[in-house]
Formats: structure tokens, sequence, C-alpha cells
């Protein structure tokens, strides 16, 4: 056994540790840190799987906008916790969840042991199309062209969620603002951070994006970090969430999917099909879409955590 | 054993400890954390499938990790929508238990806060 593939399996055996901790772990709050520890170190597993813009995209999400969300929710449901912990199923039916999860994951294993050995694999074909988007980084081929249409829909998942989250608001307070307004110390260590951070969070965010045409980066983890900077900003009560009525908001949450339609159109109309990128213009075209696509994703994702409306416009 | 394969077999522990965590736990949040395990246990299946059709040069089929991209993403908005729910329950019944039989879920369906 060389060291590696000993450091890969400790990794892995401190991945299943965390996770059961998230499990088992009586507090709420203490669960959602754990998940926190879970997405960094599910981060470096895509390392060592050389998926490196998943592990980005994982360090921001799993690890970051999700601890965020789940460590909020949890501070908050903490009244509730007693009553609901109370109503732990008995016995029989923890064995018999057991006994079914033992199962599923045995049949995962079991597929995972049983997989051909020539695996099948798309990527000589996305070496051999590269040449017609000009992008050095494959996987944004595969999301910006190739799939172009899996990112579109999944544009208009966040869209759809984000109006789930709204429409959770009391109608009196439809218009509002997102989530409670917090207070920070003014000369404490959150509002110290909070204009320390966003100068170089902002140029990192945009550096990723940039990059992420020729290597790992990419419009979602760079929208990740423009929301993670935005939302501490908020959090040290710098400023204040928009109101969810406001026409500049709606046009920033707009602009990242609209774009992608108006291209996608286009090359319906002079090219040969929806999403059909002519080759001369494919990769200034791909980087339009990107950018207004990070601007969506940092507004969208930073407002997911935000919530629903719970103050009034009027005030 | 390859990376791909601990990796692989640490991903089907993870979706089982998942639907343990999903079944198992009362709180609704820790049902949502715990789907969260399941879905990641997926994703790093479809990872070491992945690492596996790594051709042409590079270290992995770009493909799946596209996907897997593309699935996060939509795994994150559903658990924003399902803790606003869930925060929206609370504000409403003043307690989130899933369990019929509560006194909270019976006769408070009209309170708005």
């Amino acid at each position: 056994m060389t060291i590696a593939s000993a450091l890969e399996m400790a990794l892995a055996a401190v991945v299943l540790g965390m996770a059961m901790w998230t499990i088992v772990a009586r507090e709420t709050f203490a669960a959602a840190v754990g998940f926190v520890v879970y997405g960094l170190l599910l981060a470096l597993v895509w390392v060592r799987l050389d998926a490196v813009d998943v592990a980005l995209t994982e360090a921001a999400i799993g690890g970051g906008l999700s601890g965020v969300l789940l460590l909020g929710a949890a501070a908050r449901l903490r009244a509730s916790e007693t009553r609901a912990a109370a109503e732990r199923p008995g016995g029989i039916m923890r064995l018999g969840a057991a006994a079914l999860s033992a199962t599923v994951a045995a049949a995962f294993g079991a597929s995972v042991l049983l997989l051909p050995d020539a695996a099948p694999t798309l990527a000589p074909a996305a070496a051999a199309n590269a040449v017609a988007t000009g992008l050095g980084n494959p996987v944004t081929n595969v999301l910006m062209a190739f799939r172009a249409t899996d990112t579109l829909l999944e544009k208009v998942v966040l869209l759809l969620a984000l109006v789930g989250v709204w429409s959770l608001a009391p109608d009196r307070l439809w218009g509002g603002y997102p989530g409670a307004r917090h207070q920070a110390d003014p000369l404490g260590t959150l509002a110290f951070l909070a204009r320390l951070l966003p100068p170089v969070g902002i140029v990192v965010g945009i550096y990723v994006v940039w990059a992420g045409a020729n290597y790992p980066g990419g419009a979602f983890p760079g929208g990740t970090i423009l929301a993670a900077m935005w939302l501490l900003v908020i959090m040290a009560g710098l400023t204040d969430t928009p109101t969810i009525s406001s026409r500049r908001l709606r046009l920033v949450l707009i602009a990242g999917p609209g774009v992608f339609l108006v291209v996608g159109l286009g090359g319906l109309c002079v090219g040969t099909a929806f999403l059909a990128y002519p080759v001369a213009y494919a990769k200034p075209l791909i980087i339009a879409i990107e950018i207004a696509m990070t601007l969506t994703i940092a507004a969208t994702l930073g407002l997911l955590v935000a919530g629903a409306p719970e103050r009034s416009a009027g005030r | 054993m390859s990376a791909a394969t601990v990796f692989g077999l640490c991903g089907a522990a993870l979706a089982g400890l998942g639907l343990y965590g999903l079944i198992v736990n009362p709180q609704p949040l820790r049902k949502i954390v715990a789907f969260n395990l399941l879905g990641s246990g997926v994703f790093i299946i479809f990872g070491i499938v992945a690492r596996r059709g790594a051709a042409a040069g590079f270290g992995a089929d770009p493909v799946p990790q596209a996907l897997v991209i593309t699935g996060m993403v939509v795994a994150f908005s559903a658990t924003a929508l399902a803790v606003a729910l869930l925060l929206r329950l609370f504000q409403t019944a003043g307690s989130v238990t899933l369990d019929a039989d509560s006194p909270a879920n019976m006769g408070t369906d009209s309170v708005d806060a």
C-alpha cells in the first residue's frame, strides 16, 4: 500500500466519521457545524478524484452557503429542539431503518465494485470538440456549450426556488426586506472582517470566473464567493438586504437566464439550433453569458440564504 | 485499492448513512441535513465514474463532472426552499413536529403571523 492510498483511506474514514457525527449529534446546531466540516473534507475527496471544478463548487456550496443556511435555521429552531427530539422512533423502527440503509449502501457498494473495467467515457469527444469553443477548461465547455441546456435550466431552477422562498411571506410583508435586520458591534470582529474581506473576496470571485474559461473555476464558484461577501456585509449590519420589489434587483435576477435565452434563440435564428454558438464568436458569447450569470448567481444565492421577507417595505 | 474504489465505497456508505438519518432523526432540519448526506454520497459515486473515465489527457471525464456541479446547485436550491418552509412552519405553528397526532398540528391551520 502506497502512502497516497493510505492517505485516501484515512480521508474516506474521516469523511465517514464526520457524516456519522451529523447523524448522531445530540444538538442540531452541532450537526450543522459538523456538516460544514464534512463539506470541506468532501472538497478534498473531489480534488483526489481529479475534479477540481467540482471541489471548488463543493467547498463554496457544501462548506460555505449550506453551512450559513443550516446554522442560521438551527439557531432559530433551537426552542423547538427538546420537543422534537422526544419523538425519536422506537427500537424496532430504528433497527428496520438500519437494515434498509445497510441494504441500500451494500447495493451501491456492489455496483461500485462491479463497474465495467473498460469504463465508458465522453472525454475524447469533449477533447475533440474543444476547438469549437476556444475554451481550455473541459468542464466549462460541457457546462456552457455541449450541455448548455442543463445549465440554462439549472438557473431557472434557482430562480424558481427563490420565488418559492419569497412566496412564503405573509401577504402584508410582500415586497419587504428578506430576513431579520442584523446588528453587530460596530467595533467588533465581524464588522472589522466585513470591511476587510470583501475587497479581496470580490477580486478573487471575479478572478475565479475569468480563469474558469481555461482553468478550474467558472461562474458558479465565482458567484458563490461574491454572494458570501455580500452576506458577510449584511450579517455585520453594514447594509441591509434589498426589498424584493426592487426593480433593479429583479433585473439582476433575470440577467443571467435572460442573456442565456437571447443567445440561445439567436442560435436558432442565425445558426443551426437552439444554443448553437457561431464558431467565430463562441468564446465572447460564452464569456458574456458567464458574466451575466455570475451576477444572477451571486444575487440569487445571497437571497436564498437570507430567506423569506420578514419586514415590510413601509418602514 | 485504487482511489476510485476507496471513495466509491465511501460514497455508498454515505448514501446509506444519509438514508438512515432521514428516517430516524425526528427533527425536520436534521432530515434535511441527512438528505444532503445522501445526495453527496450519490455525487461521489458520479465522481468515481468520472475518474474512471479519464482519457484524452483529462484526469476525469468532464461530462459527469458538469452534471454533478449542476446537481449540487439544484440540491442547494431545494435545501434553501425546504429550510424556508420549515422556518415558516415554526413561525405560524410554534413547533416543527411532523407527528400528525401532535396538538400543534391539529386545528391551527389558519394562523397568520
